[in-house]
C-alpha cells in the first residue's frame, strides 16, 4: 500500500497535498484498489464551493458508484480534465496523474484536522 | 451474522489474488487481476469460472416428466437424453421464479440448475407442486461446477480428455467424462453464460478441487485466468443474458423480458402462468426489455429511472461500461410504447437527467 508521508488523509479516502496556499486532492491507493478498474470519474468544476464532507464527485467502477467527499471547505480553482479521457489514472497513479481538483482552502487550519499517513494507515488496518 | 457458505475452492481464491465478498450467502470472488482483464481474457482466450453456488436438484421418477411440463414454461418434449434446455418457472400470474437450464439424464431422471440466492425458494416451490412418486433431492452440495468459457476453452479441456469434445454441440452434453488426474467423472454441457463458446462441467465436489487446478495447468499456454464474479456480470450483460433479480423478477414475466422463445404456450401440457403468458405474446406485452446507449456522459446503473418528459416510463435493470464496446449501456424494461429502436429517452442518473437512445441487443456476438 503506497502511502506518501507528505500528504494529509481524510476518512473518506481523499488524500489532500498542500502546495502553498492552495490544496491538491485526490483519492488513496487503497481506495482506487478497493474500488477496482475506474471507468468513469465526475468533478465539479472551477469556481464550484466545496463544504466539508459533502459530496463534490464521484469516481464509477466497472461495478459501482462512490461519491467523493470533500476532505475540507474550499474554492475549486483547477481540475484535472484528464480524467475525462483517462479515468484508468486513478488505478494507475493515483497520487499523482489522477489528482482531482485544487482548492483555495475556506480555512487552512482545516488541513491540520486530517489525519497522517501513519494514522490513515491505522484506520484502514482497523476496518480489515 | 450467519456464517458465508464457501465451494470447495474457496481454499484456492488467495493464490490467485481474490476480492472475496457476500453473494447471497456464499463467500466468492469478485474479481482475480481486475474485472476488465478478466472480461477481455475470457473474451480473446479463455476464463474458468467457479459457479459451484448455482443450486442443482435432481428430478426423477416415471412421473417427473408431466410434473415438469406443468412448472416449466419450455417443452420438455423437445428434450432428450444428454440434452438441455434453458427454461423458465413461473407464479400463476407470469411473475417470474427463476430461470434455469434443465439437463435430461436419463429416460425419467433430470438435473435442473437455478440460481444460487434462489435455490431455497425454487426448492420449496418444485416440493409444493410435487406428487408423491416423483424424487425431488437437492444436491447442491455434492456438485463442484466449473465453466470453462472462450475461444480457446475447447482446445484447453480437450487436452485432459479423450473423449471428444467437439462432438458435443450447443445445449448438449455428455456424462461419464473422464479427465487426467481428476478420480471423479464429469458432465460437460457445452453451455455458458458469458456469450462465448465453452463448457459446463459438474463434477462431484470432492474431485472439485483437482479438477480446477488441472484446468489452469492444461491452461497455461493458453493464458487461462480464473474470473470473478464482475466479470461474469459483465459479459453475460454484453450477450444479453438475464440475471435474475435485475432482468427477471417476480413481477417481471418472460415474456416482458424477451425471453418468449423459452415461453413454448403451444406445448401439449397447460403450465403455471400459461394464461397470461400467453395473453402478452399474443398481445404484445405492456412493457419490453431494451437495450440504451448514453448519449450524454454517465453510466446507467440497476434501479435508475428511465423518463420521458419528465414520466417515468421504466427503470434500468443493469448497466455498465462495456468492456468490449467501451460504450456505456444498460438495459431498461421500458413501457412497450417506448421500446422502438432509435427512441430518445432521459436516465436519471442520480441528481442528474441524462440523455440515451434505444439500441439493439445484444451488445455483444461473437462471430
Amino acid at each position: 500500500m503506497n502511502l506518501p508521508k507528505d500528504l494529509r488523509y481524510s476518512e473518506e479516502h481523499e488524500w489532500v497535498k498542500v502546495e502553498g496556499d492552495k490544496v491538491r486532492i485526490g483519492i488513496t491507493d487503497h481506495a482506487q484498489d478497493e474500488l477496482g478498474d475506474i471507468v468513469f470519474v465526475e468533478l465539479p468544476e472551477e469556481g464550484d464551493q466545496l463544504e466539508e464532507d459533502d459530496p463534490f464527485g464521484s469516481v464509477e467502477s466497472v461495478k459501482t458508484v462512490s461519491e467523493l467527499y470533500a476532505p475540507i471547505s474550499g474554492k475549486v480553482v483547477e481540475v484535472n480534465e484528464e480524467l475525462d479521457d483517462s479515468p484508468e489514472f486513478v488505478n494507475e497513479s493515483p497520487y499523482e496523474k489522477a489528482w482531482m481538483v485544487v482548492v483555495e482552502p475556506s480555512n487552512s487550519a482545516d488541513i491540520e484536522k486530517l489525519m497522517t499517513a501513519e494514522q490513515y494507515q491505522e484506520m484502514i488496518e482497523e476496518d480489515e | 451474522m450467519e456464517e458465508l457458505k464457501r465451494t470447495p475452492l474457496y481454499p484456492t481464491y488467495q493464490k490467485w489474488g481474490a476480492k472475496v465478498i457476500d453473494f447471497g450467502g456464499w463467500a466468492l470472488p469478485v474479481q482475480f487481476t481486475g474485472i476488465k482483464q478478466e472480461h477481455h481474457a475470457t473474451r480473446n482466450a479463455v476464463g474458468l469460472f467457479d459457479v459451484s453456488h448455482m443450486g442443482e436438484f435432481i428430478v426423477e421418477g416415471k412421473a417427473s416428466k408431466l410434473f415438469l411440463q406443468q412448472l416449466l414454461t419450455n417443452d420438455l418434449d423437445k428434450l432428450e437424453v444428454n440434452k438441455a434446455q434453458y427454461t423458465i418457472m413461473c407464479y400463476p400470474d407470469g411473475g417470474t421464479v427463476d430461470d434455469l437450464i434443465i439437463y435430461q439424464l436419463a429416460e425419467e431422471k433430470y438435473l435442473l440448475v437455478v440460481n444460487a440466492v434462489n435455490t431455497d425458494k425454487d426448492f420449496n416451490w418444485l416440493m409444493e407442486h410435487k406428487p408423491n412418486d416423483v424424487i425431488l433431492t437437492n444436491q447442491t452440495d455434492k456438485f463442484v461446477q466449473l465453466a470453462i468459457q472462450g475461444p480457446k476453452a475447447e482446445k484447453v479441456l480437450q487436452k485432459l480428455t479423450d473423449t471428444n469434445l467437439h462432438a458435443i454441440k450447443f445445449f448438449r452434453f455428455a456424462q461419464e467424462v473422464s479427465f487426467s488426474g481428476v478420480k471423479a467423472k464429469a458432465l460437460v454441457a457445452r453451455t455458458g453464460y458469458t456469450g462465448e463458446d465453452g463448457f459446463e462441467i459438474y463434477i462431484d465436489a470432492t474431485s472439485g478441487l483437482a479438477f480446477w487446478q488441472s484446468i489452469l495447468t492444461a491452461g497455461q499456454a493458453d493464458k487461462i485466468e480464473p474470473i470473478g464474479l464482475g466479470a461474469r456480470d459483465t459479459l453475460r450483460f454484453e450477450a444479453n443474458l438475464a440475471l435474475y433479480g435485475q432482468e427477471l423478477s417476480d413481477e417481471i414475466t418472460p415474456i416482458e423480458a424477451g425471453l418468449g422463445f423459452a415461453v413454448r404456450t403451444d406445448k401439449s401440457i397447460d403450465f403455471i402462468g400459461k394464461d397470461i403468458l400467453e395473453k402478452q405474446k399474443k398481445e404484445g406485452p405492456k412493457r419490453k426489455l431494451v437495450g440504451i446507449e448514453m448519449i450524454e456522459k454517465g453510466i446507467p446503473r440497476h434501479g435508475y429511472p428511465v423518463l420521458i418528459e419528465d414520466e417515468q416510463v421504466g427503470f434500468v435493470t443493469s448497466g455498465t461500461q462495456s468492456p468490449t464496446l467501451n460504450k456505456n449501456v444498460g438495459l431498461v424494461l421500458i413501457d412497450a410504447e417506448y421500446s422502438k429502436e432509435g427512441t430518445i429517452v432521459t436516465i436519471k442518473v442520480r441528481k442528474k437527467q441524462l440523455q440515451a437512445k434505444v439500441v439493439s441487443t445484444p451488445f455483444y456476438k461473437r462471430d
